[in-house]
């Protein structure tokens, strides 16, 4: 009881002092919980791609296509369930910035392989009946204000031109981190613009999905897919989707453990700067130490006081920290949609912000605690005046 | 023995060396000295003779290389760390020159302080701190912090709780160096009220001939020896 009155009024000492450790400690955990939160929600996302959707591409580069009369041929490899294919489409929405995924995919296929975009009834017969037709998630529809029966104009990169859609639906993810933020159409409407505009460039798939009829197929189907076409014009290169996502983004990861890296750094910086201010914080109190202790206090008393401060002190910051997380969190789902679509915090990251917040407030303590509880009283009295 | 009473502090060949480098600086050599229960003691000396080291000694928060201390029978120079310590806070209490409360704490507080290293309950420890800053006469002043009293003020809260634990001997270095005229005479009638009302036991080490005056007796160190 005396013990945490003397912490809480010696945290209180310096008020400047102490405020400015505690910011700093809340703005180092803060990082430190946004930079996992990163890194844990890209895991993720690899995590979570299906295992029971295959992606055929190009073998010898994802911007070369496959010719469409490969669907039929996949779809009569035993253990595909189903085929879907599409094209990356690349359009841009009024701007360069404004940057979002859309694919011109085959509606009906694609919807069924993907389950967790889930979309009502009605959006969806509307969808698969227009020809113009587009499909968007809520997050998307959210950032741009785009309601149902909008008309949606995009300037295409790779296919030129004004591409016009009629918003038919909007999907929400089926879990929540289920990527809010796609935007897809009929892949006819494509084809058939380019049958006319560019009739070398049609009937191109740039990707086929597969849904196998069991993941664990998914190896042998793979190999029966891609020894169709061996020796042929453009070879294929069938992976799970996952593994898919995997070679797309290894260099990705990379920069996920440089992040990983910087993340413990912030938290090894903020504790020597938390070791440095308790050290200078302890030797100001020396003389009051070695009074305790001639009081008969023993080494523990004193290293409780020491440590118990410095504990205080980073907790609160790292409690401060967590809490401004999750607006933080929040400004970043929604400013920043198109590189996170989902930024939630894990209640894991915040118990391990916690147990970092901790581990500062232990470490800055160790050397003014040793100093506190070593010293000897008749040199620390010495110190007084 | 001054008032004739059994020595409560024996000491016996003390000696004391600090090393600066390769270099041995004696401080006390071969120091033999009683102090009788309810005696009050000045020592005196020039300044770095080694007073307070000898004070030091006596209150059990140094150690010294040879000789012995035995106060109220127990040879403290044989006792450890933890037992020493233990020892200390039964009693010995503190009066310092610089008064040493604890910022953080008011006066009530800091008399309480030694008080928790009893086994006495939270009722008890407020009889006796009540009491205790009744005796230096700062009952209205309880709830102040160290900073919202004088110097001399600070030095009866400083008293109050080295005489609170009711310890064997009171040691005090200088107990009167910081402060006004006034002050200081106020903190030695106290001193005196404590070996005459109450029996204490008080060595003081100071510089100040005003304060040696209400002693009993008066040793003077030179250069690491008694000499007077
Ligand atoms: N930790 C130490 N290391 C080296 N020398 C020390 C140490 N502590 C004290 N001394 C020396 O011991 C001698 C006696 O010191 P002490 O503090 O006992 O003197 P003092 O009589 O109390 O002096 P003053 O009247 O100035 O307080 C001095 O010469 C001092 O320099
Ligand atoms: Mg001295």
């Amino acid at each position: 009881m005396f013990l945490i009155k003397i912490i809480i009024r010696n945290a209180f000492r310096h008020k400047l002092r102490s405020i400015l450790t505690v910011i700093g400690v809340a703005i180092a955990i803060l990082a430190f919980g946004l930079l996992r939160t990163l890194v844990g929600l890209w895991y993720l996302g690899v995590e979570q791609s299906s295992a029971t959707r295959l992606v055929t591409r190009n073998a010898i580069s994802l911007v070369f296509s496959l010719p469409i009369s490969y669907r039929d041929r996949i779809r009569q490899v035993s253990g595909v369930k189903l085929v879907s294919w599409g094209n990356w489409f690349g359009g841009v929405y009024i701007e360069e910035k404004n940057f979002f995924a859309n694919f011109a995919v085959d509606p009906k296929t694609y919807l069924e392989l993907y389950p967790e975009f889930v979309l009502l009834p009605q959006a969806k017969d509307a969808f698969l009946h227009d020809r113009k037709g587009a499909v968007c998630g809520r997050k998307l529809a959210a950032k741009y204000g785009w309601k149902v029966g909008d008309t949606i104009t995009l300037r295409g990169t790779i296919f030129p031109g004004q591409w016009e859609f009629v918003l038919r639906g909007i999907y929400r993810g089926a879990q929540k981190s289920t990527d809010e933020t796609q935007f897809f159409f009929h892949w006819d409407y494509l084809n058939e613009t380019l049958k006319k505009a560019a009739p070398r460039r049609a009937d191109q798939a740039g990707f086929y999905m597969i849904g196998v009829t069991n993941p664990d197929l998914a190896a042998e189907v793979s190999q029966s897919v891609d020894g169709l076409f061996k020796n042929s014009l453009a070879e294929t290169l069938t992976e799970t989707e996952k593994a898919f996502q995997m070679s797309f983004v290894s260099m990705t990861e990379a920069i996920m453990i440089a992040i990983q890296v910087v993340s413990y750094v912030v938290i090894v910086i903020i504790m020597v700067v938390a070791a440095n201010t308790m050290a200078m914080t302890a030797r100001e109190r020396i003389a009051e130490y070695a009074t305790l202790k001639a009081l008969g206090f023993g080494a523990w008393h004193i290293a409780g006081i020491v440590c118990g401060e410095s504990v205080a002190i980073s907790l609160f910051g790292g409690v401060l920290g967590v809490v401004l997380t999750f607006p933080a969190a929040h400004w970043i789902e929604t400013e920043l949609s198109q590189f996170f679509p989902v930024f939630s915090v894990s209640a894991l990251t915040i118990y391990f912000d916690l147990l970092a917040a901790l581990a500062v407030g232990l470490v800055a303590a160790v050397f003014p605690v040793w100093r506190g509880s070593t010293i000897r009283i008749a040199e620390g009295l010495r110190r007084i005046g | 023995m001054a008032n004739g009473k059994p020595p409560i502090v024996e000491i016996t060949n003390l000696a004391k060396s600090y090393r600066r480098g390769s270099q041995i600086i004696p401080v006390l050599q071969d120091i033999t000295l009683d102090i009788a229960e309810g005696e009050f003691l000045a020592l005196m000396g020039p300044s770095g003779s080694g007073k307070s080291t000898l004070l030091n000694l006596i209150a059990g928060i140094d150690k010294a290389d040879s000789g012995r201390i035995a106060i109220g029978g127990v040879d403290i120079t044989a006792l450890g760390e933890a037992e020493l310590a233990a020892w200390r806070a039964a009693n010995v209490g503190f009066i310092f020159q610089f008064y040493n409360l604890m910022p953080v704490l008011t006066a009530f507080e800091n008399v309480e302080l030694p008080l928790l290293l009893t086994p006495l309950s939270r009722k008890e420890r407020q009889e006796h701190v009540e009491m205790a800053l009744g005796l230096v006469n700062l009952s209205d002043r309880m709830d102040h912090y160290p900073s919202q009293l004088s110097g001399g003020q600070q030095q009866r809260v400083a008293i109050a709780r080295a005489v609170v634990t009711d310890p064997t001997i009171l040691v005090a270095d200088e107990p009167t160096g910081d402060l006004d005229r006034v002050s200081a005479e106020e903190i030695l009638t106290l001193m005196d009220r404590l070996v005459h009302e109450f029996g204490k036991t008080i060595v003081m080490v100071t510089h100040d001939p005003r304060a040696a005056e209400k002693a009993h007796t008066t040793k003077h160190l030179e250069k690491g020896v008694l000499t007077a």
